[in-house]
């Protein structure tokens, strides 16, 4: 039987959603549901000075109104950051209290206030806009440059700093700054982000007033999270009496592995009111409360030698973590962004200090890449700049500082176990006809364009995990993950995991692995994952982890079946376990042409005995049945790498930017399914070429969100891109054993200094800050205009 | 979005009759359920006028082009017709949105929206267009009265909007990036009597920049506007684009239609 890992395997998941027949949560209906409709403050800072609900109470069809004061009175738990993070002093980082429906205070336009469950969802809101809401206004601290040294947003949280933050050596970075022949310095914008999944966030609840069991169907990447976050911290029933259902969900990016206050609160309020609940966010809700992305400002130095090795790095970064801080909210500006900070680079000393403030705004917290993204923006184009001022090639300077050697100790925390990134560069640089460049330069010219091209080289850590690992650095959970892997009576398998699937098709990947390790048909095998009755518990999927921490769970369970239906097997084989061998799905005994096929032993292992005879198939001590489970939790984080090249050609006189080229070649290890990990370099790419060129969320001073709907919020679109060239080196992880290293976040971490540098070196290396929309580089147009004729 | 009562009209006199001031027609709805969905505007009564067969097609004379008020998007955009006639027209068609809103959006409505950013105002403006109405023929040029107004009267109907053909004619558009509605769109129509010029997206209203079209109308070439100053006071200024962005834009805009032409 051949192998189906590397195989382009069909999707699973196909039939269901290219035939409208997926199950969101927004598609279940429970009979005598009731509507919710949330009242959330239009002001980003003010005090709640009362709350009037007697005349919304009096409405047609309300069934009742929660507000901040029944929360506390029946003493619900808030919402939490997931990772405690130490400042440099040696002081554990402050967090506000963050209540389901807040109670005194407000903090960002769209924070809930109250909630209104009604019979019919016109009548929710009719009653909604009813409820008085007496707010005092204070002044919004907005600005992330000027948070400091604004006013305390909350009480007792000092110039507004959760923390100030470091990792690496002050002293030796000192020194080898005074080593350099040049110091590159540069201060750059990480552009906020609204990750804008396809399916708003919703949650249905149904308590059952008999069992008094709450079960909430709603939009999580992790329902397991979910269950334990609710009831250990938000206290609102026990873990055995709340099941967490996560259907198919469209898309979460990181904005789904938050527990928010929507589903807190209605879950709490089922059982209150003894009825089920329905809320469905509408857009607007998404763009005001979905968790936001990115939005860092940096300031980074670079220490370089003549010749341009590099010799040591600084970077000092202000991250936003909007008004509080949730469940990565503090580690992705830290752990997930300082340490690949210095890039794949050969980088003998180095620092990365975040300070992480509190503003009106939302939340932020992972979005796709969460960290390594502007880590990689950082260093990317510090790199560049580096090349320019020294000039040198891009490509150049990059092969001068890569490590040869593996396993690579990198600078600030990782021990990268494999890599080759010199041939993802010359592969790269190949197929994008890199030396080909300067004829295409001309013809744009030719045509009054002008053109650029920009090369990155990233390496990320991910398929985040150990344990032991994470937890001493703050996580308050541990990062293994679980699986279950059933036999049927029949023969067929049924695999749990841990992982959830929001678009990225672990029906068909999870299948393709258990196959090969059972020898059981593809079609046989089902995958299932998303609910806290069905499987072990999960920590979820984000950070690219479902593959290598999840998979291999799965291999392992796997492993474990065959190993007792090995023993089995040899009994029912009259053989000896050594004589037995197990290849594509059957055992044989060696030398002989006795064998038994796995879906026999399954069938035994259920129904171990025969008619007329006392005799069992099962070895003695053995437990009839075939099922197993494992956890794994690997010795490593996983560091997929590679190389992107773009070319944009830009027209001078109204600034527009097309991108015209890209080149990708990544370093995944072990591919599983090539149409699979494509679709998802393809969507990383666009939102990273989103993040450069278009997308932007902005607040004005007041803490409004300005671009609260897609008129104004920009989304790239299928023809701003072209075809993408996408190439694989590999070279195998060596911390599990498929070899495989995450893909998911590759395209968003990698495309938006790519483009950046592209569009910079079409502007003759002039800086420019993300997203270069129209105006932005027509202005910078005009300029080179004005510099050229300078030097003419 | 708050219910309403929902109508079919068969007859103009029966939808006009429906009207009321707290009523809206509904031809491709791209706009109006939008607003409803958002809060932005509420209606006791919705008028459905696409069932009105009088009010969709598309008519070719010899000197003009009449075009129903409940005719897509998309019909202009692939009108024999319209791209024969005037090409310019068909190619603006083709630009609005995305399929989706081609597919439902209506010529009719988007006049009788106004959006300051929309396309066929400026299309109506150049091209000397005549908005015959269920009681009268109203000129373009008078139509279109400021930012989201015009001069229809409560429960009047736009019928058709009838083109005059020109010599030459070209659309140029910095399309948003988000809306894909103009930022700045300016439309260049060549007449023998002279030239038209008409700016959308750049201020509250559609207008006609005299002085383009004075310059372009002694010589129609992109060099004859070198010179033309436009300033950036009245101009919008959003997210999106800064009023001196834009007024820098209507020339670079007029002068690539001159050049398409
Ligand atoms: C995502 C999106 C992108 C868009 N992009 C563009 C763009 O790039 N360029 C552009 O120009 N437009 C754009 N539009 C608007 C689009 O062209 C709409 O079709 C147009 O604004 C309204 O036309 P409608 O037929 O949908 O009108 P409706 O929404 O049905 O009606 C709009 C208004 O017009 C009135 N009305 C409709 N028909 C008549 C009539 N015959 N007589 C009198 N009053 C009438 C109604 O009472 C209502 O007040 C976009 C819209 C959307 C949603």
């Amino acid at each position: 039987m051949a192998s189906l890992v590397g195989s382009r395997v069909e999707r699973k998941e196909d039939k269901r959603f290219l035939t409208g027949k997926g199950r969101y949560t927004a598609d279940i209906n429970i009979a005598n549901q009731t509507y919710a409709i949330f009242i959330r403050s239009p002001h980003a800072r003010a005090k709640i000075k009362k709350i009037d609900t007697s005349k919304a109470l009096k409405a047609s069809g309300v069934v009742d109104i929660l507000t901040g004061e029944h929360i506390a009175q029946d003493k619900i738990g808030g919402l939490i950051a997931g990772w405690a993070i130490r400042s440099e002093d040696g002081s554990e980082m402050k967090c506000p209290p963050n209540p389901p429906l807040a109670k005194d205070n407000v903090n960002f336009v769209g924070d809930p206030v109250a909630v209104v469950f009604a019979e019919t969802l016109d009548e929710a809101k009719t009653a909604a806009e009813l409820v008085k809401v007496d707010y005092k206004e204070l002044k919004a601290v907005v600005s992330l440059a000027d948070t400091m040294k604004s006013e305390a947003i909350h009480e007792g949280i000092e110039k507004n700093l959760c923390y100030d933050w470091l990792l690496g050596d002050r002293q030796k970075v000192k020194e080898a700054f005074d080593k350099a022949d040049k110091i590159i310095k540069l201060d750059i914008t990480n552009n906020r982000l609204i990750p804008n999944a396809m399916e708003p966030r919703a949650c249905v609840v149904d308590y059952n007033t008999a069992s008094e069991e709450i079960t909430c169907y709603t939009t999580s990447q992790n329902p397991h999270l979910s269950r334990l976050i609710m009831s250990a911290f938000g206290g609102v029933t026990p873990e055995n009496k709340l099941r967490v259902i996560a259907p198919d969900v469209g898309g979460g990016f990181g904005s789904k592995i938050n527990l928010y206050n929507e589903e807190i609160v209605c879950s709490w309020a089922s059982k209150k009111i003894e009825r089920p609940i329905k809320w469905v966010a509408e857009r607007t809700e998404s763009f005001l409360t979905d968790t936001h992305g990115r939005d860092h400002i940096t300031h980074a130095e670079l220490a370089v030698t003549n010749d341009g090795k590099f010799l040591g790095f600084k970077n000092e970064t202000t991250a936003n973590l909007g008004a509080y801080a949730r469940v990565f909210g503090t580690v992705t500006p830290t752990y997930l962004f300082g340490p690949c900070a210095t890039g794949v680079y050969v980088m003998p000393a180095a620092y990365s200090n975040v300070k992480a403030v509190y503003t009106n705004t939302a939340p932020v917290d992972a979005y796709r890449g969460a960290g390594r993204p502007e880590a990689t923006y950082t260093i990317e184009r510090i790199v560049d700049k580096a090349a320019i001022e020294l000039g040198m090639d891009p490509i150049e300077i990059r092969m001068k500082n890569f490590p040869t050697e593996f396993p690579f100790k990198q600078t600030l925390v990782h021990q990268v176990d494999s890599g080759d990134y010199v041939a993802g560069l010359e592969k790269a640089k190949q197929m994008s006809d890199y030396d080909g460049f300067a004829a295409r330069r001309k013809d744009s010219e030719s045509r009054g364009k002008l053109r650029g091209i920009g090369v990155t080289t990233y390496f990320e850590a991910c398929g985040i995990a150990p344990s032991p690992v994470v937890m001493m650095l703050g996580c308050g959970v541990g990062l293994w993950e679980s699986a279950e892997v059933r036999f049927n009576p029949t023969g067929q398998v049924t695999v749990y995991t841990g992982s959830h699937s929001h678009g990225q098709s672990h029906d068909t990947t999870f299948a393709q692995i258990a196959a090969d390790e059972l020898g059981v048909p593809f079609e046989n095998i089902d995958v299932v994952h998303g609910d806290t009755d069905k499987g072990t518990f999960g920590m979820g999927t984000y950070g690219s982890r479902s593959l290598t921490v999840g998979g291999i769970a799965i291999i392992n369970a796997c492993k474990k079946i065959i190993t007792k239906a090995k023993k089995v097997a040899a009994k029912m084989l009259e053989a000896s376990e050594d004589e037995v061998e197990f290849k594509d799905g059957e055992f044989v005994v060696a030398k002989s042409n006795k064998k038994k096929t796995i879906g026999e032993v399954a069938f035994a292992c259920y129904l171990p005995g025969v008619r007329d005879e006392v005799k069992s198939p099962l070895p003695e001590g053995e437990e009839p049945g075939l099922k197993e489970s494992a956890f794994f939790d690997p010795a490593n984080f996983s560091f997929p790498a590679g190389s992107h090249i773009a070319e944009v050609e830009i027209n001078p006189e109204t600034g527009e930017v097309k991108l015209d080229k890209y080149t990708a070649v990544d370093d995944f290890g072990t591919i599983v399914n090539p149409t699979i990990v494509e679709g998802q370099v393809h969507g990383g790419i666009a939102q990273g070429v989103g993040q450069a060129l278009t997308e932007n969320a902005e607040y004005n001073e007041d803490g409004q969100l300005i671009t609260a709907s897609y008129m104004d919020y920009t989304m790239p679109r299928a023809d701003d891109f072209p075809e993408f060239q996408l190439g694989f080196t590999c070279t195998k992880a060596t911390t599990n054993p498929l070899g495989v290293k995450g893909c998911g976040e590759a395209g968003s971490i990698a495309a938006p200094p790519t483009i950046m540098n592209a569009v910079i070196n079409a502007l003759d290396g002039q800086e420019i800050s993300m997203p270069a929309t129209a105006e932005k580089v027509w202005k910078a147009c005009k300029e080179l205009k004005k510099s050229n004729a300078k030097a003419a | 979005m708050k219910t309403f009562n929902y109508h079919s009209a068969k007859e103009v006199k029966e939808a006009s009759k429906l009207a009321s001031s707290n009523s809206a027609f509904l031809a491709g709805g791209m706009t109006t359920i939008p607003s409803m969905k958002l809060g932005l505007a509420t209606y006791k009564d919705l008028i459905d006028i696409k069932g009105i067969k009088k009010l969709s097609g598309i008519k070719a004379s010899g000197k003009t082009i009449k075009i129903g008020a409940t005719t897509k998007h998309v019909e202009v955009a692939k009108s024999k017709e319209i791209k024969k006639a005037i090409p310019s027209l068909a190619a603006l068609a083709e630009g609005i949105g995305d399929p989706q809103v081609r597919n439902r959006g209506t010529i009719g409505g988007s006049i009788a929206n106004n959006d300051p950013a929309a396309d066929y105002p400026s299309a109506c403006i150049a091209l000397n267009a005549i908005i015959h109405t269920n009681s009268r023929k109203i000129d373009a040029e008078k139509f279109f009265k400021g930012m989201f107004e015009t001069s229809l009267k409560n429960g009047e109907i736009i019928e058709a909007i009838e083109f005059e053909i020109p010599q030459k004619s070209n659309y140029q558009k910095l399309p948003n990036p988000a809306s894909r509605y103009a930022v700045v769109g300016v439309y260049v129509a060549k007449y023998k009597r002279g030239v038209n010029v008409a700016v959308t997206g750049a201020k509250s209203c559609v207008y006609n920049a005299k002085d383009l079209a004075g310059a372009l109308s002694k010589n129609f070439s992109s060099s004859a506007i070198n010179n033309v100053k436009i300033t950036s006071s009245g101009m919008n200024s959003d997210i999106h684009a800064s009023a001196n962005y834009r007024a820098n834009m209507v020339k670079t805009f007029a002068q690539k239609a001159v050049d398409a032409c």
